[in-house]
């Protein structure tokens, strides 16, 4: 009995605790790029200090809360109706289209990507679309852009949106907009007194569940963007593999988590705070 | 429009799909009565009730409220308010800001809401709890806010859609009361819709008994149980013997209409049979004779003396008796 309560954490415990002290000690020890792995142990904050003496790293930290940001914000403001849509459709019809929302799961995210590059690239489907309809006669491409990195985000993680706003709006009690409406609430100011109010919840979890992957994104940059678009999670990756600078790239890793921890506790104390008030 | 009814319904009816809900049905309802819709479910009650609130758009006939046609009015442009079954207050806001909300929508300044919520929590005894949320409120002061809430805007007419099931049986009673007060006190028209015949009958100053989306019959309570209209009245209110008459038609016969007795009593109808069962209910006690003419019939007996082995036994011959004009005539 004690072993299988103990087998979770003996799970935790060296496949995620371990390896996240395992970087921790990367990022305290030194460069050594001759040694095998390339690093020498010790205790050093110098990885730690040059992240924040560098502009480099700041840049990157602020462009990708940015860039994480907006995608959340459009991401919200595309996925919002649609889960009100699916929440407002007969019970019949909604697990076809929370089906359609999940679909594109059953593909491999990362050929995913790449299918918008072949969408996206010069003379590739939109723009050969936009002449052939004389929409636009030369109309260029947003692929390695800033405006393709926004894209990639919102299209990879709306899904995470629509889901848990779907899940609150569908509790939500029709007798509450009538309410409303009986008291002589217009269809607008219900929504934004009644509906919106109590869908925060959703709105929180659907925010965090986009924003928290988005500011550590590294594929959606690293293929849609261009050498203009700096994100952290891409930092992280040229530092490891072109750099070959272990400490440094555990040091981003290392502050990554902690900047990150920030919300994940708020959309843990949020999760648990909408279950309370269920009970 | 001072004078000329509050609610007038010509014609109204529902359909969902292939089911009619409400079919032709014509109302009058006059300033400040209590009115009841009674029936059972599916009768059509509540899609007449939602079709008064606007929630529900007739797809023939007209409405009008205080001799304006709301037919086609929504909900949030009628001058009526409705406590909802489930009470539907919004969790998210407290007491106070649950019963301001209709005002603030009709932008009320801040001040006169305060002082008018303050008025009504007070009018219903929930002047200590403005603060607080519905859920940590118990049912009884729920249905005071739901109350509340639906009487702050001084509505024309007050809908109520089964404002009592959801509490339990000795509070209902007392809340009966207390809605009744409070209905005269405020001089406003309630709507109300209930399946418990009980709480129509001694709650309205008139009721409509509704099945399959008609009104049976619409009178006082005492007319609706003395001169049921139809035999489904007469079955449907109260308990009714019905025994066949000569010549077609039937008599519907209240228990407590009915004279029991050990030997032949002196009235023009009378009847021998045996006591099949016996119901003891506290205040009465309830018989079933089986008797050779009628089939089972029941009585009731009222129980004035507190003495045991006052009434009969199961099995004992009786005779049942009752004055001419103790029925009601029902054509078939």
């Amino acid at each position: 009995m004690r072993f299988v309560i103990g087998l979770p954490f003996l799970w935790l415990g060296v496949f995620f605790l371990l390896p996240c002290l395992l970087v921790l000690a990367i990022a305290l020890g030194t460069n050594a790029p001759d040694s095998v792995p390339p690093v020498e142990l010790g205790f050093s904050f110098k990885s730690f200090a040059l992240l924040f003496s560098d502009d480099l790293y700041l840049a990157a930290w602020l462009s990708s809360i940015r860039i994480a940001a907006t995608s959340t914000l459009v991401a919200l403001l595309l996925g919002y109706p649609m889960a009100y849509a699916i929440a407002r459709t007969a019970p019949n019809r909604r697990p076809l289209l929370l089906m359609l929302v999940v679909l594109p799961f059953w593909t491999s995210f990362l050929i995913r990507i790449y299918a918008w590059m072949g969408l996206l690239a010069d003379n590739g489907l939109i723009e050969q679309f936009l002449r052939w309809t004389g929409l636009a006669s030369n109309p260029g491409t947003i692929l390695g852009t800033e405006w393709a990195v926004h894209l990639g985000i919102v299209y990879a993680y709306l899904p995470f949106m629509v889901l848990p706003l779907y899940a609150t709006l569908e509790k939500l009690d029709d007798s509450l907009l009538e309410a409303a409406a009986d008291l002589g609430a217009r269809p607008l100011a219900a929504f934004l007194t009644v509906t919106l109010p109590l869908s925060l919840p959703g709105i929180v979890a659907g925010c965090l569940l986009v924003f928290i992957p988005a500011v550590g994104e590294f594929v959606i940059p690293d293929l849609l963007g261009g050498t203009g678009t700096l994100m952290i999670g891409k930092v992280l990756w040229d530092e490891f593999f072109t750099n070959g600078d272990w400490p440094l790239a555990s040091a981003v890793a290392v502050c990554l988590l902690v900047l990150l921890v920030g919300p994940i506790a708020i959309f843990q104390r949020n999760q648990a705070r909408s279950l309370e008030r269920r009970a | 429009m001072t004078t000329g009814p509050i609610v007038r319904i010509e014609g109204l009816t529902k359909r969902f799909g292939p089911i009619v809900a409400v079919d032709r049905v014509d109302l009058e309802i006059a300033r400040g009565e209590l009115f009841a819709l009674l029936g059972g479910s599916g009768c059509g009650k509540t899609t007449l009730l939602r079709m008064l609130a606007g929630f529900e758009t007739p797809d023939e006939g007209r409405l009008f409220i205080d001799g304006q046609d709301m037919t086609n009015v929504p909900p949030y442009r009628r001058p009526v308010n409705m406590m909802f079954q489930s009470y539907a207050l919004f969790p998210h806001m407290d007491v106070a800001a649950n019963v301001g909300y209709g005002l603030r929508r009709d932008g009320v300044k801040a001040p006169e809401i305060a002082d008018r919520v303050a008025e009504i929590l007070e009018l219903v005894r929930l002047q200590d709890h403005a603060k607080r949320k519905p859920s940590q409120l118990s049912g009884g002061q729920r249905q005071r806010v739901a109350l509340a809430r639906a009487l702050v805007k001084r509505p024309k007419i007050l809908l109520l859609d089964e404002p009592l099931a959801a509490l339990d049986r000795k509070l209902r009673e007392a809340t009966r009361f207390e809605m009744v007060r409070l209905q005269e006190q405020l001089g406003l028209t309630f709507v109300m819709v209930t399946h418990d015949q009980e709480e129509a009958m001694s709650m309205a100053t008139r009721l409509a008994v509704m099945n399959a989306g008609r009104i049976a019959q619409i009178g006082t309570p005492h007319e609706v149980y003395e001169r049921p209209a139809s035999r489904f009245v007469a079955d449907f209110i109260g308990i009714a013997n019905i025994l066949d008459l000569p010549g077609g038609g039937w008599l519907a016969l209240r228990p407590e209409k009915i004279t029991l007795a050990a030997r032949r009593p002196d009235l023009p109808l009378a009847v021998s049979g045996k006591i099949v069962d016996v119901a003891y209910e506290g205040d009465r006690s309830l018989y079933h004779v089986a008797t050779n003419t009628h089939g089972t019939m029941i009585v009731s007996t009222a129980n004035t003396s507190r003495a045991a082995g006052e009434g009969f036994a199961r099995g004992q011959p009786v005779w049942l008796g009752w004055s001419e004009g103790a029925g009601q005539r029902l054509e078939a």
